[in-house]
């Protein structure tokens, strides 16, 4: 398989998405946004198919996200209503202690989230309406396995820069209803 | 059908003000309760910040392992939401009925100070006829 470390691109800001319209248009493209982080919450990718209103810079914004979900985690483990033992609000949880969500919802947009064994969270940001999005979180994990993970040229903890990894998952996410 | 475990209600500066419980596994004591009513009022304002469309108003419905969090926000701010068993339908609807009973048995009544926890009697009772109706089938397990 020929791979080709996108090191020479040399990009910070998150790589620029498709222009609208383009190719199967919006129709066909339900996902608005995508991030992954890793355990420690690194933002390793951050990409965007649609997304009209910016409210923060992107550095504040993953940020942000990232703290979300870590406190979402914690309030789920103490409000679940199943375990008996729940342990205190605040302390830092392990990646499959407690119980965790998997999706939440507003009116403008769903957030699916998957998080790893190792503590990498794919987020997907969708349309309202979408349905259960665990299958297409897993396979778009699995594409990160294949071409990041498994690229001798990736440091672990940084944020992705594949070209191999980006047309795969923008590729998937077209196939997405 | 409906296996409600509690329900809270915040006012709109994010303070609980009616908390009870239906049937969880373990005791919550009141002060985790207040704890968790303003984490949530915090996560359901940042939620709205990471809208990629305008118009956001929060979180309504939240899906984890073992329960579903329905949550309703009225044009004043204040929260009411209920953790229920996963895929339980018409919460929504349920939700707007405690809103209604809300307006009625609390808002309506002049001794009741305006932000402050709830104690009225009528509330609670129509609010257990409201949530008993659902669990009605949850008795013959």
């Amino acid at each position: 398989m020929q791979f080709f470390g996108g090191s020479a691109a040399a990009e910070i800001a998150p790589s620029p998405a498709a222009p609208p319209g383009t190719a199967t248009g919006l129709a066909g493209n339900n996902a608005n946004m995508l991030y992954i982080f890793n355990r420690s919450g690194v933002c390793l990718l951050y990409r965007e198919w649609h997304r009209p209103l910016h409210t923060l810079d992107a550095q504040q914004d993953q940020k942000l996200m990232f703290g979300l979900l870590f406190s979402l985690r914690s309030f789920t483990t103490k409000i679940d209503p199943t375990s008996v033992d729940k342990g205190n609000l605040g302390v830092p949880l392990l990646p499959g202690q407690g119980c965790s969500f998997y999706s939440f919802h507003t009116n403008t947009y769903k957030l699916s989230l998957l998080e790893s064994p190792s503590g990498v969270k794919v987020i997907l940001i969708t349309h309202p309406k979408t349905g259960d999005m665990r299958e297409p979180l897993r396979y778009i994990y699995n594409i990160y396995v294949e071409y990041v993970v498994k690229n001798p040229l990736y440091v672990n903890g940084t944020p992705i820069k594949c070209e191999l990894f980006n047309t795969n998952l923008d590729q998937y996410v077209k196939t997405l209803i | 059908m409906a296996a409600i475990y509690s329900l809270f209600i915040i006012n709109k500066s994010g303070g609980l003000i009616f908390y009870k419980d239906y049937g969880s596994a373990g005791r919550m004591d009141t002060n985790d309760s207040l704890r968790l009513a303003s984490l949530w009022h915090s996560m359901h304002a940042i939620s709205q910040q990471l809208s990629p469309t305008t118009g956001c108003s929060g979180i309504e419905l939240l899906q984890a392992d073992t329960f579903d969090l329905h949550c309703f926000q009225s044009l004043t701010g204040t929260k009411i939401f209920v953790v229920c068993e996963p895929s339980t339908l018409h919460m929504e609807g349920l939700l707007k009925v405690i809103y209604e009973l809300y307006t009625d048995y609390v808002l309506k009544n002049p001794f009741y100070e305006m932000e402050m926890p709830i104690r009225c009697e009528l509330f609670d009772v129509n609010l257990s006829q409201a949530i008993q109706k659902d669990r009605v089938p949850l008795l013959g397990r």
